[in-house]
């Protein structure tokens, strides 16, 4: 029964303003734009609350799509056992961990395990890598060009090549002093305490860290 | 085997990882969770976690530490006990389901708490809540937020932060208006246009020469048409008689009902109430990037960890400004390994290189040096040719002719600008820098140059209105044949330096930036410091905030591609706000000297009365009983008052960099001592 019409109820809103860091406006919206991401005839209330986004249209979101940890991001907020899909609970979550009203300290939790590649707890060098990785654009999400894929094809990628040859030179410069920093009890690799102890030095994280609908 | 830790932990709750056996040299496998413990047992993390909302709470009798943020899977069975925080459960780093059955939890557990705990809980829930709504309420009437917002989207933290730096400015040009309006131009407007019962206090000269208080007002007689542009354009004719400029203010006092309200009083005060507050805000704001930019230690740890963990901005939604952004990141990359090469080439430097390179520099400081004091020179020459030749008859020049010359300094002054950054930027080539210091020295140069052109304008104005024919100006104390009234003059070269400035940005947005559009990837703020440094100037610095910033975001949305280095928020709030503090004690210096060396003018403002403006304050203290009166002869006096106030400011600024320092020292003291305490516990432990 989908339409225009469908909004929360009054006590959902004042719970989920209790349970988050979002403004009733904020959730109002974010369930706005949950419901278009849902097909026509499934956008009432019951039914979007207990609606089941698959990642591929989540990562359609404008906000989400520009983000090179965009699947990282889904697959760390989504609660469902294939961990493939997130309800609006979830995309909640989200927002409310991205909203500008967050504490620096959850907002350093959900990055660590938004950094932590394969999940197993610990920052070391391989989630190190693959995070640089992401940030110069050389991750699993890169699209190239025409002509580089036909060099890729052709297998005389020199240019990716040379950027990886950078990359990893960048890395061997960096990654022990990242290490010396902020590896504290010296085991090689970043857990959390560890990590939350760095960003709270960092001067730019609470203002990069941001997502708003 | 027991923890070899010793009596400090007590981690039950938790799940135990007991150290590999055999293995007496503290390693991972000791680490893996008790590790957890140990660094929130650290006096630093405490202290931090103290300070902060605390998000865990530690029961000091049983010792179980409830750290929701810790693990990716819930605790709550394991660890919660009576002693729960009574925080909000946002702060926990749990999905909403199991927030929500903490809150279940909590409000159970509440019904055993006495009726005074539930109240107090009940009330700051509330009073919580209130606060949000009033935040909430403030954030609305937050100026251009979704301009803002979308500038963020778009273009990253860097290139906001300049826009939000603006709004600033903005706000502090809005206040500064109110203070002027409330303090000088209310009491003018409520009597002349009769709205309160009070009257002007014209008290007439006492014995002054006729010929210091003679001022020839604009030549009667035949007016072309262009005379009323003339005059918008530089500050004369009908311009001059507003309440933008000094000259208008000939009241000397205001008559109410009750009392006098003096107004060369108001009028001062009200221009040491805005410097002040200025110079406090500014100060207030610029605070944390003094503690973040001054007291870093170690530079390069720092921004790497800075540059991975908080390199990419969350916030962009646009896919060509995310390309930008890892371009921008590859290119900090290569700028790093750049700087480790060069800084290898410097230690392998032999000594007959290195004097070679210091030789090189110093010639080319040199000339750096010699461009400098021509464009100074230059500057002199054209504002004293500008002031001798703009008193020809206006029928005797042509339009143009006329307009050039009055505008000769401003051209001069911005054509400098224009020139020395790119002779810096070939110069600096050549002086073998790393890349990082290059870059900073050219802005330093750049920076300087344009404070100081504005310097040597007011010098140069400064030197004319106090030199006469014949030497010393004994008569009235300046030049009255060339400046009768001389503040609205200085005022009215101000003036037409800001519209000059105005007009120049507008024309370079319209006729060069569009179509250098897909060109040059070039997008730096320019020219804002001059306008921040005249934000004394009256309601009209106003305007020229305004033109900044709409055609700046005008410019940036439809021609702009942000610069391929990293802007990075906290470097550039940090270099504007000292841009500013600079420019302001500028700015503050010759006004000061102004105000208590040179006389003021006779023929027209509120001083005419006075020999100088500071000589209202002296006469008001006279008025005011005589124990009163010693006492401040006692604590002020003109060469005492503004060096003890610059002196307080700097003290407060040092005062906190010091604290944060001491802070930053002490804490890591600490964490070392109690490593070490700890390491010879469990060494001892285990020989045991």
């Amino acid at each position: 029964m989908g339409g225009s019409g469908s909004r929360l109820s009054k006590e959902l809103l004042a719970e989920y303003q209790d349970l988050t860091f979002l403004t009733k406006q904020e959730i109002l919206l974010a369930h706005k734009r949950f419901c278009e991401l849902l097909p026509q005839e499934h956008r009432s209330v019951e039914e979007s609350l207990r609606a089941q986004v698959p990642f591929e249209q989540i990562l359609s979101l404008p906000e989400l799509k520009a983000n090179p940890f965009k699947e990282r991001i889904c697959r760390v907020f989504s609660t469902s056992p294939t961990r493939d899909s997130l309800s609006f609970e979830d995309f909640l979550d989200l927002l409310s961990v991205f909203s500008d009203t967050a504490t620096p300290d959850i907002k350093s939790h959900y990055a660590f395990r938004i950094f932590d590649f394969d999940d197993d707890g610990t920052l070391n060098r391989e989630d190190l890598s693959r995070l640089v990785n992401c940030l110069t654009g050389e991750g699993e999400d890169t699209r190239l060009s025409v002509s580089e894929m036909k060099q890729l094809v052709d297998n005389v990628s020199s240019r990716a090549r040379e950027r990886e040859g950078r990359l990893g030179l960048w890395l061997k410069l960096s990654l022990p002093q990242i290490l010396e920093e902020s590896d504290i009890d010296r085991d090689g690799t970043i857990n959390l305490s560890e990590f939350q102890h760095v960003i709270s030095r960092s001067p730019d994280f609470a203002s990069s860290f941001k997502i708003v609908l | 085997w027991s923890l070899p830790l010793g009596s400090g932990l007590r981690p039950g709750g938790l799940p135990q990882g007991a150290g590999g056996p055999g293995n007496p040299s503290l390693d991972s496998s000791c680490f893996s969770s008790p590790a957890v413990n140990f660094l929130q047992e650290l006096p630093s993390y405490r202290s931090v976690a103290r300070r902060r909302t605390a998000i865990l709470s530690r029961d000091r009798q049983s010792g179980t530490l409830l750290k929701p943020t810790d693990s990716y899977s819930s605790h709550l069975e394991g660890g919660i006990t009576e002693n729960l925080n009574s925080q909000s459960i946002r702060k926990y780093a749990l999905n909403i389901s199991e927030k929500r059955r903490l809150r279940d939890i909590q409000e159970t557990q509440m019904k055993y708490l006495s009726e005074w705990d539930q109240w107090k809980r009940y009330s700051s829930k509330s009073w919580k809540r209130f606060l949000e709504k009033a935040h909430e309420m403030t954030t609305h009437l937050e100026l251009w937020r979704e301009d803002i917002r979308s500038i963020e989207g778009k273009f990253g933290t860097g290139i906001q932060s300049y826009f939000s730096f603006l709004r600033f400015l903005v706000l502090l040009n809005l206040v500064i208006f109110l203070i002027i309006f409330m303090l000088v131009l209310l009491p003018i407007f409520l009597t002349k246009y009769k709205i309160t019962n009070s009257s002007f206090v014209l008290i007439p000269f006492k014995d002054m020469d006729i010929q210091c208080t003679a001022y020839p007002i604009s030549s009667s007689g035949l007016i072309y048409f262009y005379s009323y542009i003339i005059d918008l354009l530089s500050g004369t004719g009908f311009l001059e008689g507003t309440s933008l400029f000094y000259g208008h203010y000939t009241i000397d006092g205001v008559k109410f009902q009750n009392f006098t309200y003096d107004l060369p009083l108001a009028y001062l005060l009200s221009t040491i109430a805005y410097l002040a507050l200025s110079l406090l805000w500014i100060v207030k704001r610029s605070v944390e990037g003094f503690k973040i930019n001054l007291i870093r230690s170690e530079e390069h740890f720092q921004s790497y960890c800075n540059k991975i963990f908080a390199g990419w901005d969350f916030c962009i939604t646009n896919r060509s400004t995310a390309d930008l952004k890892h371009s921008s990141l590859r290119y900090e990359l290569r700028a790093d390994l750049e700087e480790e090469r060069i800084r290898q080439k410097i230690a392998e430097r032999t000594s007959e290189e290195t004097i070679r390179i210091y030789s090189l520099r110093l010639f080319l400081n040199c000339i750096v040096l010699a461009v400098l004091v021509a464009c100074f020179y230059a500057i002199y020459i054209a504002t004293i040719f500008s002031q001798e030749h703009m008193k020809k008859e206006i029928d005797k020049m042509v339009f143009g002719e006329n307009l050039l010359i009055l505008y000769l300094p401003s051209i001069v002054i911005t054509l400098a600008n224009f020139i020395t950054p790119m002779i810096f930027a070939k110069i600096i080539h050549y002086e073998d820098y790393s890349p990082g210091f290059e870059i900073r020295l050219t802005i330093l140069r750049c920076v300087f140059m344009r404070l100081a052109t504005i310097c040597v304008l007011v010098f140069t104005l400064g030197s004319k209105i106090t030199s006469c024919d014949n030497g010393t100006c004994e008569l009235c104390g300046y030049n009255q044949k060339l400046y009768p009234c001389w503040e609205t003059q200085v005022g009215q070269e101000m003036y037409k330096l800001m519209i000059f400035d105005f007009i120049i940005i507008l024309a370079v947005t319209l006729f060069v930036d569009f179509p250098r559009k897909k060109v040059r990837p070039i997008c730096v703020p320019a020219g804002m410091p001059e306008c921040a440094d005249f934000a004394s100037w009256k309601l009209h610095s106003l305007i020229c905030i305004f033109s900044f910033l709409f055609f700046p975001q005008l410019s940036l949305l439809y021609t702009c591609r942000p610069s391929p280095r990293q802007f990075r928020a906290s470097n550039s709030n940090f270099f504007f706000l000292l841009v500013l503090l600079i420019g302001l004690c500028l700015a503050i210096i010759p006004l000061t000297i102004s105000m208590s060396r040179i006389p003021s003018s006779k023929a027209c403002g509120p001083f005419t009365n006075f020999n100088t403006t500071w000589e209202v304050i002296p006469r008001t203290v006279s008025t005011f009983p005589s124990s009163l009166q010693s006492l401040v002869h006692g604590i002020t006096s003109e060469a005492f008052a503004v060096p003890f106030f610059m002196i307080i400011c700097l003290g407060f600024t040092l005062s906190v960099m010091g604290s944060h320092w001491r802070v930053l020292s002490r804490s890591q003291i600490r964490d070392k001592r109690y490593l070490i305490q700890k390491l010879t516990e469990a060494q001892g432990d285990m020989r045991n």
